[in-house]
């Protein structure tokens, strides 16, 4: 069953990127770019992804729609019409498919018990993980200790995106020559918009409520820092739209928000480091406390909040770059 | 039974998908893809208890609240670019085919 | 007793079901945009409410059967308002109901 449900996701997922590849109107193309990510969610929550299911959803279904219309406001709507280097790219494209096609001929099959993964590290880590971390999700155990490394490395990535966005749009009050008090009130916002305002105060407690419990039922069930920092700056930026640009900065405001970015990221390198001066190697969690599990697990939830932190920070400030630049 | 009502809810991502790539309008598309992200939470739901993991419906939670975020952002989107009559929507609503 | 349940969520996830096939068809044939909203709108409350009420049926009492209230509640007061805002956007930039839908003292 899990086969059919994927292949007949994955032909409408094929169908709908070719509906975004034909799509001229760049509206258009958002918009079905949205549903390519619900098709991909509900594809990795078949495959029992449900960890990474959850970040397409928080990222893919509210904030990506609405960071990419903030950049349709910035851009015309139509797509320009390329002249010439279209057979180029045909064949690359064609090669490069063919490719693919040919290597997937050594891949096997789903499931299948004799396959690469399944002989490598991760029996190590599904057999371990009880006995070093002791948490139910082997997924946030791989993520937060075993691979701290490459979660590191992925804040970093995060971080270095979002200064990279503020450079290009500038963040009023912090970054460009804006400032914040520079915002015209009641541009941006649906102020006037009585149903909307009702039901946005309403849900907002409820999506941050939502939020820490994904951040701290990580370690029990799917979640963890990257998804509940999403879920946070959606409920953050939907404050945004209901109550105005001005007052959303009101709350957290541009200076905070860059704090925020750095801060998430130095609570996790510094976490590493202080694993060091406790004489253990960096981001190695046991030394944080004399039983090694109570260690890591201290260590996973205090980078997950790292995480969480950076993650919001980014991605709300560049929902406000886009904002504030917009007309 | 489950496996009934899944069909029911596939089918039915199918008609809006349909949908969604005709258009005409882009409101249509809009309405499409709203259309698709409940039933995306009603099959996350169904299918949570077809395979036995309860767990997973964190899942259908997030969408079923941050949804609706994205249709708020178009209607913002439309208001603006309204006011900006340079680029008004009139490019918008008719696009071509 | 197990089988009245399964019965109770039987006939509820076949009238969900039926319910949201019918939207769905309803998306795809109506004429125009307000009465293709209507159809979403309209099925996608009473399809989300019987299918979600199928589960909850199963769930019995457990923490599932909370989330899965709780999905419902939500998905019942974003609908409309996503319902609300799209008219409210399709009206605000031109477009009108279709004449031919409506008595002939609105067509204009």
């Amino acid at each position: 069953m899990t086969v059919l449900f994927g292949i007949f996701l994955l032909t409408l997922l094929v169908i709908v990127a070719i509906g975004v590849v034909r799509a001229e109107n760049l509206f258009v193309a958002v918009m079905l770019t949205g549903i390519f990510s619900l098709l991909m969610a509900a594809n990795f929550f078949i495959l029992d992804a449900a960890d990474v299911a959850l970040t397409e959803a928080a990222i893919g279904a509210g904030i990506s729609t609405v960071l990419l219309l903030g950049a349709l406001a910035l851009t015309p709507g139509q797509e320009r019409r390329l002249r010439g280097g279209r057979w180029l790219a045909l064949g690359v494209v064609t090669l490069t498919t063919l490719s693919v096609l040919y290597a997937t001929f050594d891949k096997p099959r789903l499931g299948d018990p004799e396959a690469p993964v399944h002989q490598h590290v991760a029996p190590w880590y599904l057999e371990k993980t009880p006995e070093l971390v002791g948490i139910p999700n082997v997924v946030t155990a791989v993520l937060g200790t075993f691979r701290g490394y490459d979660t590191f490395g992925e804040v970093i990535v995060v971080l270095t995106a979002g200064i990279g966005v503020l450079f290009l749009l500038g963040l009023p009050g912090v970054v460009g020559e804006r400032k914040r008090e520079d915002l015209e009130s009641g541009r941006t916002y649906l102020g006037h918009h009585l149903i909307p305002q009702v039901v946005g105060h309403l849900l907002i407690p409820f999506i941050l409520l939502f939020a820490l419990y994904v951040q701290f039922h990580g370690e029990y069930g799917p979640g963890g820092g990257f998804q509940a920092g999403a879920i946070f700056a959606a409920g953050f930026i939907l404050y945004a739209l209901i109550a105005g640009e001005r007052e959303a900065l009101a709350i957290v405001s541009p200076r905070l928000l860059v704090t925020l970015m750095a801060s998430g990221a130095l609570l996790y390198g510094g976490l590493g480091v202080l694993c060091m001066l406790l004489g253990g190697s960096f981001l190695d969690y046991s030394v944080l406390a004399s039983d090694p599990v109570a260690g890591q697990q201290w260590g996973i939830i205090i980078i997950e909040l790292g995480v969480g932190v950076s993650v919001a920070g980014v991605l709300l400030a560049i929902y406000h770059a886009f904002a504030a630049r917009g007309h | 039974m489950y496996y009934v009502v899944s069909l029911a809810i596939l089918l039915t991502m199918i008609l809006a998908l349909v949908r969604a790539l005709l258009g005409p309008s882009v409101y249509d598309r809009v309405l499409a893809v709203n259309l698709f992200g409940t039933k995306t939470v009603l099959l996350v739901s169904v299918v949570a208890f077809l395979y036995g993991r309860p767990d997973f419906l964190d899942l259908a939670l997030a969408y079923a609240l941050i949804n609706f975020i994205g249709v708020l952002a178009v209607l913002n989107f439309f208001q603006n670019s309204e006011r900006n009559m340079a680029k008004g929507p009139a490019e918008n609503r008719k696009e071509a085919g | 007793m197990q089988i009245w349940l399964d019965g109770i969520s039987f006939v509820m996830f076949i009238g969900g079901g039926a319910f949201v096939l019918i939207g769905g068809v309803g998306v795809l044939r109506m004429p125009d945009l307000y009465t293709r909203m209507h159809a979403a709108s309209l099925t996608d409350t009473m399809g989300t409410l019987l299918i979600l009420g199928g589960v909850i049926v199963q769930a019995g009492f457990s923490l599932a059967a909370i989330k899965l209230v709780a999905i419902a509640l939500f998905l019942l007061v974003t609908g409309p308002t996503a319902t609300y805002a799209l008219a409210n956007a399709a009206l605000l930039s031109g477009v009108r109901p279709d004449a031919q839908t409506l008595d002939g003292e609105s067509a204009s």
